[in-house]
């Protein structure tokens, strides 16, 4: 029940607001603490606010070893930001993920609900321009 | 009532206790770490292990702190495959609390001096939980949770500040069993410090003896006292001592 709230608060927001997490705890009469506790315990959860669009390199075996690292480290250098984090412009979120299920296709990025296979370093820049 | 054996010896108990509780009333001694009377088990630990052998001839490693006796459960307390598991239990946690005393002699008593595993620089917190409980459950306001996950996992309150339910109480660190939680009254004020420095240290105003002059409570203490036991403020403008 509470992590089904929190994803709906998280999906309203894009990330879990201070002031949402206080009113769910009141609402659901429960403490604070409690919530607090689970939405920093799913990976899931962030209660930073989060970009626009949330880029998710995949760091799975397969894609791996056909050098999703180097995907990782150009879109870092090209966002200023380490994966984890969130651009000052909130444009982009960036994170890595353990396989999107679509290993033959590796390196694989996600953005947003879109994949893009096949990527490597090169790519990176025309990719991420066609997200605003 | 059911009876069980606990290391050879016959014993009756009431149903629905636990192993340790029984072998605890009897004498018969388990390490534990995470256990305290006055708080519900958790079963954080794991250094309670015990060997069982149910009725019907199955044997198992339990945590005795959350197992409930039944009938005709045998116990061995100690065992080759309890203490092995023990030792890397210890291990880990000398590993993580290499600086806490507690912990080192924890681990003497179980025959490890040194860990195996790469050392975590100053931590001093087991993660057992008991100040999550006593605050929840004793206490009843719940100012602080163990948050995040893995290796990151921390005692904290919300947003690792100061929180509104905390009444300064001090009973984090009083349970604490390796005093990783710090409490220190100076002049007017309680501070309590938790063991991750990220969390905010924790400020109270303490209330002056009207006779004596001390300084003897928090006063957000006093309020929730005086709330909770429907008795007016004014009852405690002077210490225990002085009443
Ligand atoms: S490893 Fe990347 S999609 Fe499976
Ligand atoms: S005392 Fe049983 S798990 Fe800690």
């Amino acid at each position: 029940m509470l992590v089904s709230i929190l994803q709906d608060v998280q999906s309203a927001f894009q990330y879990l607001p201070k002031e949402a997490l206080a009113e769910v705890a009141k609402k659901l009469e429960i403490p604070l603490t409690k919530v607090y506790s689970v939405a920093t315990f799913f990976k899931a959860f962030s209660l930073m606010p989060r970009g626009r669009h949330l880029i998710s390199v995949c760091m799975g075996t397969a894609c791996h070893v056909r050098g999703s690292d180097k995907v990782l480290d150009k879109i870092e250098r090209e966002l200023s930001i380490k994966h984890g984090e969130t651009t000052a412009d909130l444009r982009f979120s960036l994170e890595t993920v353990n396989c999107v299920g679509a290993c033959a296709l590796g390196p694989m990025v996600m953005i947003d609900e879109e994949y893009h296979g096949q990527m490597n370093a090169e790519k990176v820049s025309a990719v991420l321009a066609k997200y605003a | 009532m059911v009876s069980l054996t606990i290391d050879g010896r016959k014993l009756k108990a009431e149903e629905g206790k636990t192993i340790l509780e029984v072998a605890r009333d009897s004498g018969i001694y388990i390490p534990t770490l995470c256990a305290a009377e006055s708080v519900s088990p958790y079963g954080a630990c794991r250094l309670c292990l015990v060997e069982i052998t149910r009725a019907d001839g199955r044997k198992r490693l339990v945590t005795s702190c959350l197992y409930p006796v039944e009938e005709g459960l045998t116990v061995q307390t100690t065992s080759e495959r309890i203490t092995r598991d023990r030792k890397m239990l210890i291990s880990l946690l000398l590993a993580r609390c290499s600086g806490v005393k507690e912990i080192r002699e924890m681990a003497k008593q179980l025959g490890v001096t040194e860990s195996p595993f790469t050392k975590r620089a100053k931590e001093k917190c087991t993660l057992c939980g008991l100040c999550v409980r006593a605050c929840q459950e004793v206490v009843g306001v719940s100012a602080i949770s163990l948050v995040n996950r893995g290796v990151d996992r921390q005692v904290a309150s919300p947003f690792y500040k100061q929180s509104d339910a905390c009444i300064g109480c001090g009973s984090c660190a009083y349970v604490c069993p390796v005093n990783a939680i710090t409490m220190e009254d100076k002049g007017g004020t309680r501070v309590l410090i938790m063991p991750n420095p990220e969390m905010e240290k924790v400020r109270f105003k303490l209330k002056k003896c009207k006779v004596c002059g001390k300084y003897w409570a928090p006063e957000k203490q006093i309020e929730f006292i005086a709330r909770k036991s429907g008795t007016p403020l004014s009852d405690y403008e002077a210490c225990p001592d002085c009443r």
